[in-house]
């Protein structure tokens, strides 16, 4: 039991330093740390960056432009990332079709799709929930009716992140009616510019505009749009949700935001005395900081065993509850942080920052209740809390 | 960066594993507990054999030198089986005491005895007043010629009755709370003056109340440097912080894999409880404290082995916090779940229960470990 680095991987994380630290922009870490929302502009600028280092998708094989890396590697790059308050790339094309193309995608469709996914040409989103397909995704109802050489698509999708930015969307789509729902469902790729799709936004409860609601109303698209078997998209669906998950607890990133809440609440002011040293505050921080630092080991242990050859994938619904109630448990913190100040609600300034130069309160203030609601998605989406625990009770203790 | 049990860890695992089910099943942990002396000599005997008691001591005095990882293994595999021996008391705290403070002629004499099942240790560092705080020590010592003689008393001294020597820690110098001043002094059992009042506990060991009156020692019997006794004690209590909340992993587990056995058998409504949904999810809650208390068993253990002071400090409080809070979400909830029978001495479920409950008042409690987790950096 050891863990300590070795040599080659401690001189891998100093040269992912001085590559973050030459190339990250300020910018950009300036909006992350504070929380300001990103445009599409500045996903595709570091997603560039890293494209001409050829970092840009180290859970791909290498003849795909993947990196090489070990699972340790790819833990140190995130860790680094996160601790450079790096923006996290879109995941749609990188880790969740990509993975599906090149295990179920033909080689015509691996060459037409995977190059723009990895230069960040194309813009991917998901098509999976529903109006009425939520946590009980396999009950969608969008069909797509043969049609010749082509399918007619009609039906909705939802929760779209980044619709008004798509360029192509992945979709599960029901291919025919079957005595059990997982069947009959099939995994389909489509221009968002085809006639017929429109995207509405959906304004969250952070009063911005990230998601979408999707129409699909008498969508043509080619046969050869399909990945895989028709009626199989169901399995397909299954094995994008295990891909690449050693990541999914964002250790990294809930280690940086402590560190903000630190730095924030030792310049409050509470009772004459820093708010940092109030022992009822100190102890909540204390609480998120232990849980952290059991999910940080348990990712560590997750890791160990990939490295080793076995798989982990009991502990990615483990990694994915703890990881969002300690995340969240930071936005509260964070926000009860500055009192009063996380009152003042400023939408433009959420999109842009303080361009005025005189923000109301502390400078990060008006961004941090906005963020506390918003992070309450994290415990809904990717398979809501309640759906890993059914997975844990039903895959790892038999219930 | 490696976190899989070694080879030797392994095969230490196997011999417990196998000691446990042939030879301490509940019902006969139950009567040891009960009985005589609270444990089994020839148990001790076989941990002798076995080279248990060998675990965390230098290869010069006979022992493994496994180090707190090493430990770990074997307070997991004690906590499965509720192990009443004294190995807390004998191995981790007195043995690691006496290694790590005493001098070359005492650690010849003691640490062979001690691997070897001759010599058990019991460690009086408690007081009325105390609490936690570790340099409350108020027993008090009359220096006279090359003699000292000790006034006051400790308390829940475990296994004290049936230990062959005592270490107690003692004022030496300046007043009750000074960090320096306090030594530790090594006591035959039978020394003159000291009187005991023994006890069970309620999780099924043994202590004693120990009262001491004008106690006569030799300047011999002193371990480690005058007054200078209290680091020593804190990081030895610290160890011992960490080996039982590898105890606590290994109660946690029983306690998880019971309670979910009990709900795949138990019918109600016609069917068995582990069709309701709100017990299944309890049931996860419980397995995922469950591995969240083993990564930080995990890391206090490593950090023991091999990590700054204060990154040990945070590791052992972040686990004790969590044993805390695994009270409620494992300890209570498994007695929730089994319901009624819960709450009766015949099942196992209730001792596990009260072990873990126990294990999150000895060395510090939660709030204790939440509030020194927050201050290592303030520091």
């Amino acid at each position: 039991m050891d863990l300590n680095y070795t040599p080659e991987e401690k001189s891998f994380r100093q040269e992912v330093q001085i590559f973050l630290k030459e190339n990250y922009p300020a910018y950009l870490q300036d909006k992350v740390a504070k929380g300001v929302a990103l445009k599409k502009e500045d996903y595709v600028h570091w997603q560039k960056t890293l494209y001409e280092k050829g970092w840009v998708a180290p859970g791909w094989p290498v003849e795909y432009g993947g990196t090489g890396w070990t699972p340790v590697q790819k833990y140190i790059f995130e860790e680094e990332c996160g601790a450079a308050n790096c923006l996290r790339l879109t995941s749609f094309g990188l880790v969740m079709i990509a993975p599906v193309l090149l295990k179920y995608g033909t080689e015509e469709q691996k060459q037409k799709y995977l190059p723009g996914i990895l230069s960040s040409d194309t813009w991917w989103t998901q098509g999976y929930s529903e109006p009425n397909a939520g946590s009980d995704l396999a009950s969608l109802q969008t069909r797509a009716e043969k049609q010749g050489d082509y399918y007619l698509i009609n039906g909705s999708k939802t929760w779209t992140t980044h619709g008004h930015y798509g360029d192509m969307m992945f979709a599960l789509v029901r291919t025919s009616k079957e005595d059990k729902k997982q069947k009959g469902i099939s995994f389909i790729l489509f221009d968002m510019k085809s006639s017929g799709v429109s995207v509405e936004p959906i304004i969250t409860i952070d009063g911005l505009h990230v998601v979408n609601q999707v129409f699909l109303d008498d969508v043509k698209v080619p046969i050869e749009n399909l990945i895989g078997v028709e009626g199989e998209g169901w399995s397909i669906a299954k094995y994008l949700l295990q891909h690449e998950r050693t990541n999914i607890a964002q250790v990294p990133r809930s280690k940086k935001q402590i560190e903000r809440l630190k730095l924030l609440a030792e310049k409050e002011i509470h009772n004459g005395k820093s708010l940092l040293l109030d022992p009822f505050f100190r102890a909540k921080i204390s609480e998120v900081e232990v849980e952290l630092m059991a999910l940080e080991m348990t990712s560590l242990r997750a890791l160990s065993k990939v490295s080793v050859g076995e798989s982990s994938s009991m502990t990615s619904s483990l990694l994915k509850v703890k990881g969002t109630e300690v995340q969240q448990k930071i936005t509260a913190l964070l926000m009860e942080a500055v009192g009063y100040f996380s009152l003042p609600y400023f939408n433009g300034v959420l999109m842009d920052g303080w361009q005025d130069g005189t923000p109301v309160g502390p400078e990060e203030a008006a961004f941090l209740a906005p963020h506390y609601f918003d992070w309450r998605k994290t415990s809904i989406y990717g398979g809501s809390n309640e759906i890993q625990k059914n997975i844990v009770a039903k895959v790892v203790l038999g219930l | 960066m490696n976190l899989e049990l070694t080879e030797e860890q392994c095969m230490l695992q196997d011999i417990l594993s196998r000691f446990l089910s042939d030879q301490y099943t509940f019902d006969q942990r139950q009567k040891l507990s009960q009985q005589g002396i609270g444990y089994s000599e020839q148990n001790w005997q076989n941990f002798a054999e076995l080279g248990l008691l060998g675990i965390p001591f230098e290869e010069q005095y006979g022992g493994f030198n496994f180090g707190a990882t090493g430990l770990m293994i074997v307070m997991d595999a004690i906590g499965k089986g509720l192990v009443v021996e004294p190995y807390l008391s004998t191995v981790v705290l007195g043995g690691q005491l006496i290694q790590k403070a005493g001098s070359e002629a005492q650690k010849l004499d003691l640490i062979p005895q001690l691997i070897e099942g001759k010599l058990k240790l019991a460690f009086a560092y408690i007081e009325r007043q105390s609490r936690y705080e570790l340099s409350n020590v108020s027993l008090k010592a009359e220096r006279q010629a090359d003699s000292f003689f000790l006034t006051g008393s400790k308390s829940v001294v475990f296994n004290a009755e049936t230990a062959d020597k005592i270490i107690v820690t003692v004022r030496t110098s300046g007043n009750n709370r000074d960090k320096n001043g306090i030594s530790l002094f090594l006591l035959d059992k039978g020394a003159l003056g000291v009187s005991m009042k023994n006890y069970h506990t309620v999780d099924g060991l043994r202590a004693s109340e120990l009262f001491f009156d004008q106690v006569e020692v030799s300047h011999d019997a002193i371990i480690g440097e005058l007054d200078a006794a209290y680091p020593i004690v804190e990081q030895i209590i610290d160890g011992a912080s960490a080996a039982i909340c590898a105890e606590a992993v290994g109660v946690i587990s029983q306690l998880r894999e019971k309670t979910v056995e009990y709900l795949k058998i138990r019918k109600q409504f016609s069917r068995p409880l582990s069709d309701f949904q709100v017990l299944q999810h309890r049931a996860v809650d419980m397995f995922m404290a469950e591995e969240q208390m083993r990564s930080l068993s995990y890391l206090a253990n490593i950090k023991i082995d091999g990590g700054s002071r204060s990154e040990q400090i945070r590791a052992i409080s972040a686990a004790k916090v969590y044993l805390g809070d695994s009270r409620s979400v494992v300890g209570e909830q498994a007695i929730q779940l089994h319901g009624g029978v819960g709450v009766t001495d015949e099942l196992d479920v209730a001792h596990y229960y009260k072990r873990l409950t126990m294990l999150n008042n000895l060395f510090g409690d939660r709030d204790f470990h939440l509030e020194r987790f927050g201050q290592v950096e303030l520091v």
